[in-house]
């Protein structure tokens, strides 16, 4: 379908780089959207049964790095918009959730998300899905321990612990089967109509990257023997703000053109995990060096984890 | 009747405004709607997960916006 359209609709040469990239292109846009708003619709569903309030009561009686790790766990599940980053910073920590793990939690949350997950099982099989989860995860708990021990709490804005607050009860989130669904497929139409567009320019790109840039470019600048690139593609993703969605077909093309996995995950991590938007948002709760910890923290755990790969695989 | 919609100003929060303006419109009732937008005031009411909706000082709901008709049956 995708070859007919490029080399016998638009009439271009198979093996050209233009034909290539609106093959690749016409064939991937369709079945990620599809996927995804599959996988939206089934995960939404289920996260109604969970929610932030009850992830921070399980989290409030915790201490030590038990917490950090039942954090980081929680993220995956628990759903999350980073514009809601500020309200469930105040509301873990006022009820007594150990900061550590509030940013393990921060960390998980985005970055292992399900939807990650899952467009990562049905694209590139469980074995690369089982190590960017493992990884996350370990990169979200080991960053939270750390800001633990450091005992940044001192270095929170004021206001933070001032204001006056009540821990608001799990009693609000929809009830009722029908509620649920209807809150489910809105969140499917909602996501891909604001992913859909995210995923269809990782398309482009990666699309871009398939027909244009040739393979040892990338095993030259990506591969392993450049150790170099994993530092240099966390610097990059690290401003660069998209979510799982949109970045998984860029990582794709990476992959299939020879960039190492160590690299090509640090590179997925640093964009989902950590964004520029993000940090000014978190800005309002934190003091400059507790925002440059994490950031920092964040950022080398990550690119162990792409030395670590590229030394193992 | 006070009706109070939470968030920072993300597409949801509208979204929760508008559908909370048209079920109270549905229902008749005489109510004031106010968009509480600052961090604090929000941190303030309880709310973790935005959008959040508080009707007379209650929290109804937070995280993800109900249908006009599960609004109606909130709001009533």
């Amino acid at each position: 379908m995708a070859d007919w359209l490029a080399f016998r609709v638009l009439g271009l040469q198979p093996g050209s780089r233009l034909g290539e990239a609106v093959a690749f292109f016409a064939y991937d846009g369709p079945k990620v959207l599809l996927l995804l708003g599959l996988v939206v619709l089934g995960v939404s569903f289920v996260q109604t049964f969970i929610s932030p309030e009850r992830t921070r009561d399980l989290l409030a009686q915790r201490t030590g790095a038990w917490s950090n790790l039942l954090a980081a766990l929680l993220g995956i599940a628990t759903p999350f918009c980073s514009c809601s980053a500020v309200p469930l910073f105040i509301g873990f920590v006022r009820v007594g959730v150990p900061l550590g793990a509030t940013f393990s939690f921060l960390v998980s949350a985005p970055m292992v998300n399900e939807v990650a997950l899952f467009l990562l099982l049905s694209l590139f099989g469980w074995r690369i899905t089982l190590v960017y989860a493992m990884t996350g995860v370990a990169v979200a708990f080991l960053s939270g321990w750390v800001i633990g021990k450091l005992r940044m709490e001192s270095h929170l804005e004021p206001w933070v612990m001032e204001i006056p607050f009540e821990p608001s009860v799990a009693t609000a989130g929809p009830s009722g089967l029908s509620a649920r669904l209807a809150v489910s497929a809105e969140a499917a139409r909602d996501i891909l109509a604001k992913v859909g567009i995210y995923i269809l320019v990782g398309i482009a790109v990666g699309a871009f990257l398939h027909g244009y840039v040739p393979a040892e470019f990338m095993v030259r600048f990506m591969g392993k023997s450049a150790w170099w690139s994993v530092p240099l593609a966390v610097l990059i993703g690290v401003p660069l703000y998209a979510n799982a969605a949109g970045i998984i077909p860029i990582v794709q093309v990476l992959l299939a053109k020879g960039a190492a996995l160590g690299t090509t995950l640090a590179f997925m991590m640093a964009v989902t995990g950590l964004s520029l938007p993000e940090s000014v948002i978190l800005r309002k709760v934190m003091r400059p060096t507790l925002l440059a910890i994490f950031l920092g923290v964040v950022a080398v755990g990550i690119v162990l984890v792409g030395f670590l790969f590229n030394v193992l695989m | 009747m006070r009706i109070e919609v939470l968030g920072s100003g993300c597409a949801k929060c509208k979204l929760l405004a508008e559908r909370a303006e048209e079920a109270a419109n549905n229902l008749g009732l005489a109510f004031t709607l106010v968009k509480v937008t600052d961090y604090p005031d929000i941190v303030a009411r309880g709310v973790m997960s935005t959008p959040g909706l508080v009707v007379d000082g209650v929290v109804k709901s937070q995280g993800h916006v109900p249908s006009v008709a599960a609004l109606q049956d909130i709001l009533r």
